[in-house]
């Protein structure tokens, strides 16, 4: 077991580090000349940090100086063409509370509801409640996020004016008025969630209820209750369980659609301004940020398989 | 005493000369299947068939498809064709002209100067009330207009024409009747307001009225709204010459101005009446052209994505599994690799090279980024089929035969592999038209310096006037939403017709 464990996180590195050389390479690649005038201090003061990092040696050259940043101060360098001249880190640490936060409690009221909604469906099963369900979640998984968030902007927010049209950036408080204004956000996102959700219980509840044990159960006296509270959903949150497991881990990245179109000041929208401004720190910074987590996120749902259901061996022949 | 026979136990008269054997010199074999032998493919399509939602999304998706190909060549407008005025116009459709539905009016409450210049220049088609409003603060009652108006009526604009130009204008428009000439005549905007003291409002007036050519009546000099004379009636304010004619143009440097009916010039200048049937966005664009190109390039690139995939996606995943080994060890550990990187990181760093550097168009960037990785999931799922079905007897049958890898990999393996592949490819096409869609949507692609464009790219349009435009961002939502859910419908179906597993599942 601890042998596969080191293994993998032996293999998830070296894949970090793979797709953090290619990214480094591609990026340093693209020409970005800045000039600066003599009385712009921030300019200027960048021109010296790229200067220092050797940004008119090989491009070799600079990986190794970018990596010695790295693993002696943890610097992931300072921004060129947004929040110029500060902390990569800094900012991060700045956007990251409210990814973290709309997230959180977006995941948090969604599982509870995609779990119950899935164990009601699979209960009456093609009966009509069943039926509603799942049109409904076909609905949800098909149509793109951006057309609910449309929905619930436009008649939640405008129409009935029940939450403002923005969400409030001051600082992440648990105040309640905060959290109303990101309420529309978190239904957004907790929407998908549920419907995935809704789905995969379902799915997994149903085959469960048709196995032999069941039969047994019920068989040795159970009622229908116990025997579905005891076997049925104990069994089938084997694969469940990772799957939340994974929405949790996730609520570190967000979602950049949601983001954007509810204006968070969060991780999202930093992303995409890295993106479109191609700010060499930012963009390699958040992409392996993402990366990180998504490798961390695949692990740990990995190893959760078989500490939930010990039948799974890790790393078995 | 019995005799010999009679040693036998008679019970029923049953003699030994009953007792033949059955198969006695008969050849002994399987008995012919008396029922219709059913296909792979032939059950496939009958269980499809009886799948009533799909066919219905099958042939909404066609509808859409056919929509999408079709429209963009008979509407007669162009992806980027943006009018200067209409902008924000309604849809309109002739057939139900005057019907108030799908005739671009809307019903609008409007106060006392904008319901006098609406009137004015023919803006309003009905009027549905009057009411009156107090305002506490103000100590006023402001009269309120409740009236249906024409969103295509834009009135008169003020244009600066070269001298042929205005020619070949003037010698359209003379043969025009008398109620239907484009070129209005000229408001005077310095005398009526000559003998005003205070020059900061009597100058924000005349430049007001400089730019505004609806502006044909006096207003008042603080609120702007209009001043009638003793008798209630407007008090036109048009400029004539020495002769008492009216004035029909300034002479500006070289450039004449012309005060132009817009609805009329635009006649002129199109050959046809302006007709948006989804009305236009804000940029004064058509959304049903656009919508429509839109859709296509979202199907082009969903199926050509898909197809290709799925092709690298057999040839990879066959010739891992086929092979297996070593081979098999270096080329799983590249597509592990591919699978790590977030796509969005692939697709940036297409763009940046193709676009950003040597100006590669957009959509053949984002072809190339959605192949990258896209090909994974099939090669998996072949590879998969491979080392199941490689080591079977009946492969090693043919191998002893002397078939061919090539013969071994196509002919005797890879069958297996087409439902699978299959039931794991229907969604790719809907995957790709998402993320297309979503990345267009954020900006990171932008189609607009390239005369294409895209739904993600209108809903972020729409996006931004939806509280007063709402028509804009409704058309690409329906659109994708439409497309979307008939996608995963018609792919749930057909993966479910496709899948081995279910096969007679649907007969009980």
């Amino acid at each position: 077991m601890w042998k596969y464990v080191l293994k993998r996180i032996g293999l998830m590195v070296l894949t970090f580090f793979l797709i953090m050389t290619m990214c480094f390479i591609l990026i340093r690649l693209v020409p970005d000349v800045i000039t600066c005038t003599p009385t712009d201090n921030v300019c200027n003061s960048i021109l010296a940090w790229r200067e220092a990092l050797g940004y008119n040696k090989p491009i070799i050259v600079q990986y190794f100086l970018y990596l010695k940043e790295i693993f002696t101060k943890f610097d992931w360098g300072i921004g060129f063409k947004m929040y110029k001249n500060q902390s990569v880190i800094a900012i991060l640490g700045e956007k990251l509370p409210y990814t973290m936060y709309v997230n959180f409690f977006a995941s948090l009221m969604a599982v509870p509801v995609g779990l119950i909604l899935g164990i009601f469906a699979a209960l009456k099963k093609n009966k009509w409640q069943d039926q509603v369900i799942s049109v409904l979640v076909v609905l949800v998984i098909s149509v793109p996020s951006y057309i609910y968030c449309f929905v619930i902007q436009y008649f939640i927010c405008y129409k009935l004016g029940w939450f403002p049209l923005i969400v409030n950036s001051g600082s992440v408080s648990l105040d309640w008025s905060f959290f109303v204004s990101y309420l529309p956000a978190m239904l957004c996102l907790g929407l998908g969630t549920v419907a995935g959700l809704t789905r995969y219980t379902r799915a997994e509840l149903t085959e469960v209820l048709t196995s032999e044990f069941m039969l047994l159960a019920r068989a040795k006296g159970l009622t229908r209750g116990q025997a579905t509270v005891r076997h049925a959903l104990r069994n089938s949150m084997v694969p469940i369980f990772p799957m939340i497991l994974g929405e949790f881990i996730s609520i570190i990245s967000g979602s950049l659609i949601v983001e954007k179109f509810f204006s968070v000041p969060g991780v999202g929208a930093m992303y995409i301004e890295s993106i479109n401004k191609l700010d060499y720190n930012f963009f390699m910074f958040l992409s392996m940020f993402y990366v990180a987590i998504g490798l961390v996120a695949g692990l740990i749902v990995d190893l959760s398989y078989g500490w939930v259901d010990p039948r799974i061996r890790m790393g078995a022949k | 005493m019995a005799d010999e026979k009679n040693n036998l136990p008679v019970s029923d008269g049953v003699s030994s000369d009953d007792f033949v054997f059955v198969q006695d010199k008969q050849k002994l074999s399987d008995v012919e299947i008396k029922t219709k032998k059913i296909g792979y493919l032939a059950d496939a399509m009958y269980r499809f068939g009886q799948n009533k939602g799909s066919i219905v999304a099958g042939t909404i998706l066609l509808v859409m498809i056919l929509f999408s190909v079709i429209v963009p060549f008979v509407t007669g407008y162009q992806v980027n064709e943006a009018d200067d005025y209409y902008q924000n116009v309604l849809p309109k459709n002739p057939a139900f002209e005057g019907s108030g539905f799908w005739d671009g009016t809307q019903t609008e409450v409007v106060g006392e100067t904008y319901y006098v210049e609406y009137t004015n220049y023919g803006r309003v088609k009905k009027l549905f009330g009057i009411s009156e409003e107090y305002s506490e603060i103000l100590d006023t009652t402001t009269k309120q207009y409740t009236v249906l108006v024409d969103t295509y009526e834009f009135g008169c604009k003020y244009k600066y024409f070269s001298l042929s130009d205005y020619q070949k204008l003037k010698e359209y428009n003379d043969l025009l009747p008398d109620d239907q000439k484009i070129i209005q005549p000229m408001v005077d905007t310095l005398t009526w307001n000559a003998s005003w003291t205070n020059v900061a409002v009597r100058d924000a007036v005349r430049s007001k009225m400089q730019t505004d050519a609806n502006l044909t009546y006096q207003i008042k000099k603080q609120t702007g709204e209009p001043a009638y004379d003793v008798d209630g009636n407007l008090q036109y304010c048009y400029k004539f010459d020495t002769n008492g004619n009216y004035v029909y143009y300034l002479l500006d440097g070289s450039a004449y101005k012309l005060r132009i009916n817009w609805h009329r010039y635009y006649v002129y200048v199109h050959g046809h009446e302006p007709v948006f049937l989804l009305g236009t966005d804000s940029t004064g664009r058509d959304i049903l052209t656009r919508l429509a190109s839109g859709g296509r390039l979202s199907l082009a690139l969903g199926f050509s994505v898909s197809i290709i995939n799925i092709i690298l996606g057999i040839i990879y995943g066959a010739i891992e599994g086929y092979y297996g080994g070593a081979t098999d060890i270096v080329m799983e550990r590249i597509s592990e690799f591919l699978s790590e990187i977030p796509s969005i990181i692939v697709i940036t760093l297409f763009q940046v090279y193709m676009v950003n550097q040597h100006n590669v168009n957009p959509v053949i960037s984002l072809f190339v980024a959605f192949i990258a990785t896209g090909w994974l999931g099939t090669a998996a799922t072949v590879r998969m089929q491979f080392y199941r079905y490689k080591n079977q007897d009946y492969v090693l049958a043919a191998r002893t035969l002397g078939a061919k890898d090539r013969q071994l990999i196509f002919r005797h393996i890879f069958p297996n592999a087409v439902g699978p592949v299959i039931t794991s490819s229907v969604l790719m096409p809907p995957g790709v038209i998402f993320s297309e869609s979503a990345l267009s949507y954020l900006g990171i692609i932008n189609f607009t310096a390239y005369n294409i464009t895209s739904i993600g790219a209108m809903l972020s349009e729409g996006q931004k006037v939806y509280t007063t435009y709402p028509n804009v961002i409704l058309w690409p939502a329906i659109f994708i939403s439409l497309l979307m859910i008939c996608f995963n419908i018609f792919g749930n179906g057909l993966r479910d017709a496709f899948n081995p597993q279910l096969r007679g599942a649907g007969d009980s």
